[in-house]
């Protein structure tokens, strides 16, 4: 794996680049999004549907902890890696352990092995069955097994998860299949500053391919996170990439862009999904600034970034979601019959927004490389979170025609 | 026997059949003539390509498109098949699809549906569609439905007042939808039912039909199909098909079964009704169903099929297959690794294997849709076979072959055998010897 880097944000760490892996043919643009999974494919979005979403929607957040249970490494490994499991072998696969499925237990984990909630059952994980089901996997980026906690465990708790986390990214080191590529390293510390930074220099010292932030979106506030990222990124190398898991929102990604994070996996698409919540935020700030672009949220729920689409509102209205937008579910069909579709719990609803979030956010990410390489990230995140402020002000309010 | 093992083309037919395909060639509308009356109130074509006995391939010219029958219909209840769109299915080949009639009703409602330019619009689903009359819906899922010479009485299941369907409300809804074909408001009985009431609906049906006919607004846009009810019995079957026919409609329903009769019964209606109903107009077995039963009417002279069956039981991890049904969720599946059906070129079959569908099923959304998508593909599938197995004139051979793979040990039941040798189609050969 390797990142090239070819814009930089004048004002801040933010870069914008390519990251070239091993056996893909295409190269990934970053900062970059992950479609997020469930043992392999994405929750709603069927193999034929997948390349309409977005010509950069060729990398996939696979965990390895949906594998543990049905289908199961051996299986894996029968089929040949994840790639010919899912039947997608042109798309980018990352193994991340930490997603929206299965949550870590931080009070359950111990020095064996990390504990975690999942669908089938608790598990605890110990980095030789996390390496058995990477190894098979055969994935295109890993990453090592962390010790998460949340922002409010003791310093002592803390402390513990940076030992485990390194120990358990040498045993993974150790484990790894020959001829596969080094995985990223996990960082931990929680909300300790100095543990952060000690655990970034510590994993910087290892052989790893780059680096996986984990442990945010777990309690720390936003000011919090931004001492937290700083102090990890002042001590890692710069030509390595940097992924980072659990921040949702757009605000907390273009803080986590500021600080010069590359890849991205986030669930914000389909937690609106789940819902029934379309994204609708603004993207180009100058046509919005010239007053081109025109925004309507009338009801309850709806604010400029998202409209809720079960609202009586959207009963009988035939527009789409978006005019402008280009997706699948766009340019087929109207808020009316999404409306219809959330209010019968059809599981098309689903999917025609997954389709939809998912796009949108995609183009989210293109928004930023393209003002990272423009010059002029700084000014686009400020006039992103002054939009926001605003809403919460009061003063964008919604405005029905 | 064998002697009618040839299949039955006749000569206009035969040049039919030679137009057609030069015409698909050159992609020039075919000049066929047509085999249907005036068609001021009809808003269909039905044209019957090649025979075999009393198995028909036609060419079924809808407003909203052109299909082939025999066809199954998928079910899309609430103007949707569960987790499929749109262009899924037209990918998969489905040319007309059924709504509910009493569950648009409820959602979103025939005025919103009327207002947004009809349910074709509403969905956009260019092909065709097909609504039932809310009917049957009523009377098997709300609890206090009462019927009478007036209609159907029943709570709202909104807000519990009472309410009357009519068969000029019925059809003034299905009006408002839109769809290609609409059906008559019946009075359905369960096959179960004995004694006079079964004859009461017969000929309340009959009288409701007429009452159909002179509420529809839109003849020349959506074709109205009679329902023939009559239960099990013969001479009530036999009075009900005459009644209907007499009435001259675009095409006729074979109603009343698929709720739990003796199969030996049913396939003895379905063979009665296509025995009396015209040639020259579609016969569509209402509630049909397991691909085994399509099989066996279509022998016997049906063109069209609906059911919830391929898609409901997707949602249970169960897949069609030439062999009959494939249990996804059974341990055994675990480490199969070859795709679901070996004969299937859909997109399910291309890429995944038993073994990660039985990881999927029931437990991600993914599973279902994966697994419906080929059932509805293998529905379809099994349409084009029938179609295209009777028009090149090698029906029995594909009967013959369906019952094999289904029954590999020769047990074919004996409501299959008896049905074949009324079809006029020889399968001995899949029959183990008695002892």
């Amino acid at each position: 794996m390797k990142l090239v880097v070819r814009y930089r944000c004048g004002e801040c760490r933010a870069r914008a680049g390519l990251l070239y892996l091993g056996n893909r043919s295409h190269v990934l643009e970053t900062p970059c999004l992950l479609l997020c999974t469930r043992k392999g494919l994405p929750t709603f979005i069927p193999p034929d549907l997948l390349p309409s979403i977005h010509p950069d929607a060729l990398a996939l957040h696979a965990s390895p902890l949906h594998f543990f249970d049905s289908p199961s490494a051996k299986t894996l490994a029968s089929a040949g890696g994840l790639h010919k499991l899912i039947s997608l072998p042109g798309y980018t696969v990352a193994a991340i352990a930490r997603d929206f499925v299965c949550i870590a237990e931080h009070g359950s984990s111990n020095k064996i092995g990390a504990s975690f909630q999942t669908p089938f059952g608790r598990r605890t994980v110990k980095p030789v069955d996390y390496m058995d089901v990477i190894n098979a996997m055969q994935p295109d980026i890993w990453a090592s097994l962390p010790d998460e906690v949340p922002s409010w465990v003791t310093h002592k708790r803390n402390k513990q998860s940076v030992e485990r986390t390194l120990n358990w990214l040498d045993s993974c080191i150790s484990l790894k299949k020959d001829g596969m590529e080094s995985g990223l390293g996990c960082i931990v510390g929680g909300n300790s500053v100095e543990e952060r930074g000690f655990c970034a220099q510590e994993v910087a010292k290892r052989d790893v391919s780059g680096f996986c932030l984990s442990g945010f979106g777990l309690g720390e506030s936003a000011e919090e996170r931004g001492l937290l990222l700083e102090a990890i990124m002042k001590n890692l190398p710069d030509e390595k990439a940097r992924q980072i898991s659990g921040l949702d929102l757009p605000e907390e990604v273009l803080q986590a862009v500021s600080a010069g994070i590359d890849v991205f996996d986030s669930t914000y698409p389909h937690s609106l999904t789940m819902s029934g919540l379309a994204m609708v935020f603004p993207l180009d700030m100058e046509e919005c600034l010239s007053g081109r672009t025109s925004e309507n949220a009338n009801d309850v729920g709806s604010d400029f970034t998202k409209i809720n689409l079960r609202a009586v509102a959207y009963r009988n209205d035939t527009s789409p979601i978006l005019e402008s937008c280009r997706c699948y579910t766009c340019s087929k069909h109207t808020k009316a019959y999404i409306n219809h579709l959330l209010n019968t719990h059809e599981m098309l609803a689903q999917t025609l927004l997954d389709i939809h979030n998912t796009h949108h956010y995609m183009n989210f990410f293109q928004a930023i490389r393209n003002a990272i390489q423009g010059g002029y990230f700084a000014d686009f995140k400020a006039w992103f979170a002054s939009r926001r402020q605003a809403v919460n002000e009061g003063i964008l309010v919604s405005s029905a025609a | 026997m064998h002697s009618l093992s040839k299949a039955i083309i006749t000569g206009s037919c035969y040049r039919a059949q030679v137009a057609r395909s030069a015409a698909l060639r050159k992609c020039i509308p075919s000049t066929d003539t047509l085999h249907n009356q005036a068609d001021q109130t009809m808003a269909l074509q039905f044209e019957v390509l090649a025979r075999f006995n009393r198995a028909r391939a036609s060419r079924l010219t809808l407003p909203h498109s052109q299909c082939e029958t025999p066809l199954f219909m998928p079910v899309g209840t609430q103007g949707t098949i569960k987790g499929l769109t749109s262009t899924q299915l037209e990918d998969i080949g489905c040319q007309i699809i059924l709504g509910n009639t009493y569950h648009l009703a409820l959602r979103p409602g025939a005025d919103l549906i009327d207002e947004l330019g009809g349910l074709h619009s509403f969905m956009n689903w260019p092909r065709s569609l097909l609504t039932d009359s809310g009917g049957f819906q009523m009377v098997s899922l709300l609890h206090l439905a009462d019927i009478t010479e007036e209609g159907v009485t029943f709570q709202s299941p909104v807000d519990g007042k009472p309410m009357l369907l009519t068969p000029e409300e019925s059809i003034a809804i299905q009006n408002k939808i839109g769809a290609d074909i609409i059906m008559a408001l019946d009075d359905v009985v369960k096959t179960t039912t004995t004694g006079p009431r079964v004859e009461e609906a017969m000929h309340r049906t009959l009288r409701w039909i007429k009452r159909c006919i002179n509420a529809h607004k839109r003849p020349t846009e959506q074709n109205l199909f009679g329902i023939v009810q009559g239960g099990l019995d013969p001479q009530l079957r036999d009075t009900c098909v005459k009644g209907m026919v007499a009435l001259d409609l675009p095409g006729y329903a074979i109603g009343g079964l698929a709720g739990g009769e003796e199969k030996d019964s049913f396939w003895r209606v379905v063979a009665q009704c296509t025995a009396g109903l015209p040639e020259d107009k579609p016969r569509y077995v209402m509630g049909v169903g397991f691909p085994l039963d399509i099989v066996v009417c279509s022998a016997l002279g049906a063109d069209m099929y609906d059911c919830v069956y391929p898609t409901r039981t997707a949602r249970f991890g169960t897949a069609l297959v030439p062999e009959g049904v494939l249990k996804l969720k059974h341990a055994s599946m675990a480490a199969d690794f070859r795709p679901l059906d070996e004969t299937c070129s859909c997109m399910v079959c291309k890429r995944y294997t038993r073994s990660y569908l039985h990881s999927l099923v029931t437990k991600e959304a993914m599973g279902s849709q994966l697994v419906s998508y080929h059932n509805v593909a293998y529905m379809m599938k099994l349409s084009r076979d029938l179609h295209h197995s009777i028009l090149e004139g090698r029906f029995p051979e594909f009967v013959q072959g369906f019952l094999r793979k289904q029954f590999p040990q020769g047990d074919v039941p004996e409501w299959v055998c008896n049905a074949m040798e009324v079809a006029g189609i020889d399968i001995s050969m899949c029959c183990a010897p008695l002892k």
